[in-house]
């Protein structure tokens, strides 16, 4: 069921591999229609804080040469762009926030580098919440990134500018970080396949911090062949990252099929409460109903903490983002206050003008977890919890493979509908954060359209079997269509 | 959960960040609202329960002890936004205690 590529831009990486390896088109010239797409669309969908002209057409010659000199590799002259807060040496790496401007890291971060040997070429940088905190990219010090299915709604986030430069056709794929569904939550209100491994698959190096024991980078594609594919190059042990596992990497893209026979698909009634929207239920019961025509058994399962994952992850992840951004104190990198007159008060001006709002929220409620006389009450509790929300899950992983459940609660909404209530824009991750606080790999697919809107289905494994929740969720794509849609205005704008 | 100003300035020094009086004020409500819902896990019976700081089972993790090529003063000083010969330079630190 391959669609008519009409502008090699709207092209899945697997699409693109034939036309490259058939000499139909250089990398040079993709990458050129790439930057010009950036161009003609990106001041309206503003997904892309940094774009690395020049750089993008260096790698794309080296590729074209490789390609000339006989090699050849699935991401070899395919243009892509990372996350702004993957460190890319020489290059601007903001994570969204004002306390890292101009900062320029003297590193690659893994994954980038892992991915420029494989012969990618770096488009850019994208737009996030700052410090990847946040689920709308509202909290990014420096833009706001449309939706492109509706440039009055948000694209999610934090990985935000990841999601709409895919649904925008601005890269072919992109890499995203997830902490609590960072990764997924922008995927599924862009009509997009994100992906977040296992805690462990992907090296963290050079990923900058948020919470370090809930952080992994996952790829942001068009389809779930394409996110096999990435996974493929950017996972695996990295002696720079000490969590990084030594698990064997499996080819995950010879591992799709098509057949789900024997597949059991558990279905928790916790995640299908009070508070989803109908039109998302909906869309997300009738995926799972795809799943079973396709030869899967629907399992019933229960996961009983999940009501309390959402509260867990608001005390570990920002006692980790309390301790993690205790870096920022205007000496070593970034911005500097000129306010104060000695050392403290720089930090205490630096601080307060360098980070946003959420940021110091959360920095303010992990120091207070944290705090003398309250660590016990709020910390070890949290992690307490955690223990029983990872024990549900390995109880529920014994009845079935894989479970199916929405990744969002909503649709994307409003630009602006949610910035006053810092409460209700924490729970646009209540059905992503249990898997990450588990560490366990999810993945989110587009299964159908709600107010003509992009609706994703989450699918959840156990740990290290990437290859089983990517087997259903390709073999649920090939069966539908969602995926083959485009956000008319930016499509037609741009093409 | 009610918090006080003088609470909200507390942790605020903790963690160095120099809030105004408004922001502190916006920041008490907020962080009441946040806390009061994370106390929900009081709920639960977690006395028996062993805590997870993360979920792998990866104790220490040792590295080769071998000499490796490092990075030069001058790139780990390129972005600081001051510097003095092959140093940081700030402010003086003087007249707090610690």
């Amino acid at each position: 069921m391959r669609h008519e590529i009409q502008a090699p831009e709207g092209a899945t990486v697997g699409d693109m591999r034939q036309l490259l390896d058939a000499r139909e088109l250089s990398s040079v010239e993709l990458t050129e229609a790439y930057l010009e797409r950036i161009t003609a669309l990106d001041e309206r969908v503003r997904s892309f804080v940094t774009v690395t002209r020049d750089i993008a057409l260096e790698h794309a010659a080296d590729a074209d040469r490789r390609m000339a000199s006989g090699e050849t590799g699935p991401l070899l002259g395919v243009p892509m762009a990372l996350k702004d807060l993957l460190s890319t040496a020489g290059i601007a790496t903001t994570c969204g926030s004002r306390i890292l401007q101009g900062y320029h890291p003297p590193y690659d971060a893994t994954v980038y580098a892992r991915l420029r040997d494989a012969g990618a070429v770096l488009l850019g940088k994208l737009n996030m919440d700052e410090f990847a905190m946040g689920s709308s990219t509202e909290n990014s010090a420096l833009a706001i990134t449309a939706n492109p299915w509706d440039l009055a709604t948000v694209p999610g986030g934090s990985s935000g500018g990841s999601a709409a430069a895919v649904a925008a056709g601005e890269a072919a794929f992109t890499l995203g970080s997830d902490t609590g569904g960072s990764v997924r939550q922008p995927a599924s209100l862009c009509g997009v396949v994100g992906l977040k491994p296992t805690y462990g698959r992907v090296s963290r190096f050079g990923l900058i911090a948020f919470a370090s024991s809930l952080d992994q980078i996952g790829p942001l594609t068009r389809t779930v062949e394409d996110s096999a594919l990435v996974l493929s190059v950017i996972a695996g042990q990295d002696p720079l990252d000490s969590t990084s596992a030594t698990v064997e990497v499996p080819d995950y893209h010879a591992l799709l099929g098509e057949d789900l026979r024997g597949l059991r698909v558990g279905v928790p009634a916790e995640y299908f409460v009070e508070g989803t929207e109908p039109g998302v239920e909906a869309a997300v019961r009738e995926g799972i109903a795809q799943l079973e025509r396709l030869g899967a058994e629907l399992v019933d399962v229960s996961l009983p903490s999940t009501g309390y994952a959402l509260s867990t992850y608001y005390i570990i992840a920002p006692a980790e983002v309390s301790s993690n951004l205790s870096r920022y104190d205007g000496v070593k990198y970034g911005y500097r206050s000129a306010d104060g007159a000695d050392l403290i008060e720089t930090y205490l001006s630096t601080r307060d003008q360098g980070f946003g709002a959420e940021v110091k929220r959360r920095i303010m409620v992990g120091t207070y977890a944290l705090s003398s006389g309250y660590y016990d009450a709020y910390y070890l509790k949290a992690q307490k919890v955690r223990t029983l929300i990872k024990a549900e899950f390995d109880a529920a992983f014994e009845r079935c493979d894989v479970i199916a459940s929405p990744t969002s609660p909503s649709v994307a909404f409003k630009i602006g509908s949610r910035t006053a209530d810092p409460l209700a824009m924490y729970l646009s991750d209540v059905f992503t954060i249990p898997a990450s606080m588990a560490g366990i790999p999810a993945i989110s697919v587009p299964c159908g359209f709600s107010d003509g809107l992009p609706v994703g289905m989450q699918l959840i494994g156990r740990a290290f079997d990437e290859a089983t929740i990517l087997r259903a969720a390709h073999a649920y794509e090939r069966s539908t269509e969602w995926h083959m849609r485009r956000p008319e205005l930016v499509w037609s704008a741009g093409g | 959960m009610e918090l006080t100003l003088e609470d909200v300035r507390h942790i605020a020094t903790l963690a160095r960040i120099g809030l105004t009086t408004q922001e502190m004020e916006t920041m008490r409500g907020q962080l009441g609202d946040i806390l009061a819902h994370v106390s929900q896990l009081n709920e639960l019976d977690t006395e028996a329960i062993p805590p997870t700081a993360q979920v792998l089972a990866l104790q220490d993790v040792l590295a080769a002890d071998e000499p490796r090529p490092s990075y030069s003063v001058d790139a780990m000083l390129a972005n600081a936004p001051e510097r003095e010969g092959n140093y940081f330079r700030t402010k003086a630190v003087l007249g707090y205690e610690t």
